[in-house]
């Protein structure tokens, strides 16, 4: 009697776990292999919030329209803890196990590279908000475009041509150092980048030092610098090594402009560099001060609802949101290879960074940047850069 | 010149902090023979005391670096007591995983206390002297006047005490000093006090040299002590502290006479450099096997 009591109960707990507690059974399930933890934990908090932000907007008013009708989105959402192999694994998880029609991440190109390896052999669509390395849309071996993989944002090699023009026409300045870290795949790229293009249209780099990740001591590097004496260092490093470098340099009476990639653009950078950055340019993506009316609301909501205005990388994965729910309403289906077919097609789309335009084959967006400065505590607007 | 003697300060700098972590190691290798991962973790954690102890009362300086020291040592010692007692007759193996898990354990609680970054308040505002184009900070003396200082007084413990005396024979024969009446377990907690105040000490040091603290950075620095302890001769004191000095030297002068990108590469062939040729470090002697 016991027995066939607890066998029914077992029975009708199964049936009711099976039946009614996963919500996420009919939901069309988006993935992110975001940067929780590790040497860049501001970039995945910012990421998650805007991702939030923007599906719990759009599941209030019904979900994404498909074909068969509106459904909710779920956002499965995993830590690649900012490291390479496991944003690999990550992305495997979410694409074999859990079985996510686009996956949304990894930001950094570290992990955006190999994840989008793993993406493409799996045919399913990954947006990288924030990855602005060549290598993550272009296959390994053959060296086209990948397929299954797209981003929100525009590539080093433009930023490198930004970042060279503004130094060389805007700063005035002939000679420049670069202090970048050379194990990381982001900064490597825009440290040569840099030099190439800024050497192309006659300036000069006096001094091209590396350094390693975790490294927090740069004063030998740093008195190379010195004794080479440019007029800006151009610094492609992640905000979290920006203020020791700063610091340092002050420190051995360096008194030349640091001049950053869109790597600089969290808050953070402010917090913990202090007086030591105040003044610096950086390459970015967005600019609250310069915001469309769409992008207005989209910070006030932020702001709202996090306490902080939304940086860079926060913007970017709303657009990159806002890229899959438009495809995924054009292709009608809760389906892979239906999302990467109508992803592809999108020619234009307003996003709250700005237009971004798509060549046919590839999933790189040409769209414009600026220029901002870190002044009295705060990022201030510059110029803008368009393509 | 001045170009040399600047990089020269420079190394100084670096070597003395790495020599400060590299004791931890040393240390507790000579008496335990047993390798202490979670050490480059001990000296991450004192740094977040540091850290804590500033937001809730702006002590000055020597008054952080003696709390520190001292709440850093207690952590030692209770990791000394949970961890590594219980297994002190294990095989050696189950002793260097479980130091690595302790590692983990400190760093992971840091990390989920604090996932970001942590800009250090100032210690004290250092002054900067500039002569003949050579830039010294008030800073750089102060951390090689503590770290040689504290190196001094260790060595002056070791080998003038009856603590030090003890430790120094328990590292030769830990199956009959007890036997001659040594208290073996109080003095192995004192060594693990004192690795980890010296770790502690670091901590704070390298807090007001290197303002932004992380709960990974004691990977890499531990790391790099411990190659140090290695490379002088892994239980030598002494060794120890040279061979920090000489990786901090080769470090900065690598990147004065060479791309900076062949730092790490130069480092670590001198590394098997001397182990091929001086396999127990600079200053260790073969261990005698005993049957």
């Amino acid at each position: 009697m016991l027995k066939a009591s607890v066998f029914l109960l077992l029975t009708t707990c199964a049936v009711f776990l099976t039946g009614c507690t996963d919500p996420n059974r009919d939901a069309v399930k988006i993935g992110m292999n975001i940067e929780l933890t590790g040497e860049i934990p501001a970039v995945g908090a910012s990421s998650k919030n805007a991702a939030e932000l923007f599906f719990n907007a759009l599941n209030e008013q019904g979900g994404v329209t498909l074909a068969e009708g509106p459904k909710k989105v779920a956002l499965i959402i995993r830590d690649n803890g900012g490291k390479a192999d496991q944003a690999a694994s990550v992305a495997q998880q979410l694409i074999s196990s859990q079985d996510v029609v686009a996956m949304i991440g990894p930001n950094s190109s570290a992990c955006a590279i190999p994840a989008g390896e793993i993406a493409e052999s799996l045919k399913c669509v990954m947006i990288s908000p924030w990855s602005t390395n060549p290598k993550t849309t272009l296959d390994q071996d053959s060296s086209q475009p990948r397929r299954y993989v797209f981003r929100g944002c525009f590539t080093d090699p433009f930023q490198a041509t930004v970042l060279a023009k503004f130094a060389l026409n805007d700063l005035g300045a002939k000679k420049a150092a670069v202090l970048y870290d050379v194990s990381s795949e982001a900064p490597l790229g825009q440290a040569t980048l840099f030099r190439d293009t800024f050497t192309a249209k006659g300036g000069e780099i006096v001094a091209f030092e590396t350094f390693t990740t975790g490294d927090k001591d740069f004063s030998a590097q740093l008195t190379n610098i010195r004794e080479a004496d440019p007029d800006i260092i151009f610094l492609p490093t992640y905000y979290n090594d920006v203020p020791l470098i700063a610091q340092q340099a002050r420190r051995l009476g360096i008194t030349a402009k640091f001049v950053g990639s869109d790597a600089w653009s969290s808050p953070e950078i402010i917090k913990l560099g202090g007086a030591d950055v105040d003044g610096s340019y950086f390459c970015n993506h967005f600019s609250t001060q310069i915001a469309t009316d769409e992008a207005k609301k989209f910070i006030a909501d932020y702001t709202a609802k996090y306490g902080q205005p939304p940086d860079d990388v926060a913007a970017l994965t709303f657009d990159s949101c806002g890229l899959i729910t438009e495809a995924l309403k054009a292709g009608g289906k809760n389906e892979r290879e239906a999302l990467r077919e109508a992803l592809s097609k999108i020619r234009e789309y307003k996003g709250v960074t700005g237009t971004f335009r798509f060549e046919p084959g590839s999933g790189d967006p040409i769209k414009s940047a600026v220029i901002l400065q870190i002044k009295d505590g705060a990022f201030q607007w510059v110029t803008n850069a368009q393509p | 010149m001045d170009y040399f003697a600047q990089q020269a300060i420079n190394a100084i700098q670096l070597g003395s902090i790495y020599a400060l972590i590299a004791l931890g190691y040393s240390m507790v290798y000579g008496v335990l023979v047993m390798i202490n991962f979670a050490h480059g973790d001990v000296f991450m954690v004192s740094s977040f005391f540091c850290f804590l102890l500033l937001l809730v009362l702006p002590v000055p300086f020597i008054a952080a670096l003696l709390i520190v020291m001292l709440a850093t040592a207690i952590l030692g010692v209770c990791i000394e007591r949970l961890a590594y007692r219980p297994l002190r007759n294990a095989p050696r193996v189950s002793a260097i995983i479980t130091a690595l898990g302790c590692g983990l354990v400190i760093q992971n609680t840091t990390l989920s206390i604090s996932p970001y970054s942590q800009r250090m308040p100032e210690l004290f505002t250092p002054v900067t002297w500039n002569f003949a184009g050579l830039t010294i900070s008030s800073l750089q003396i102060l951390i090689v006047g503590i770290s040689v200082g504290l190196m001094l007084a260790l060595d002056f413990f070791i080998r003038k005490t009856r603590y030090g005396m003890a430790m120094r024979a328990i590292a030769q024969d830990r199956v009959t000093v007890p036997l001659m009446g040594v208290p073996v377990n109080q003095v192995i907690a004192v060594t693990f006090a004192i690795g980890a105040a010296l770790g502690g000490a670091a901590g704070v040091l390298y807090a007001s040299a290197y303002p932004v603290i992380s709960a990974t950075m004691g990977v890499l620095v531990g790391w790099k002590a411990f190659v140090a302890a290695v490379i002088g001769g892994i239980g030598n004191v002494r060794g120890a502290v040279l061979g920090a000095y000489l990786l901090g030297a080769v470090e900065v002068f690598t990147v004065t006479v060479l791309p900076s990108t062949y730092r790490d590469l130069v480092v670590y062939t001198l590394l098997l450099v001397i182990l091929i040729f001086k396999p127990y470090g600079l200053l260790g002697r073969p261990a005698v096997q005993k049957v």
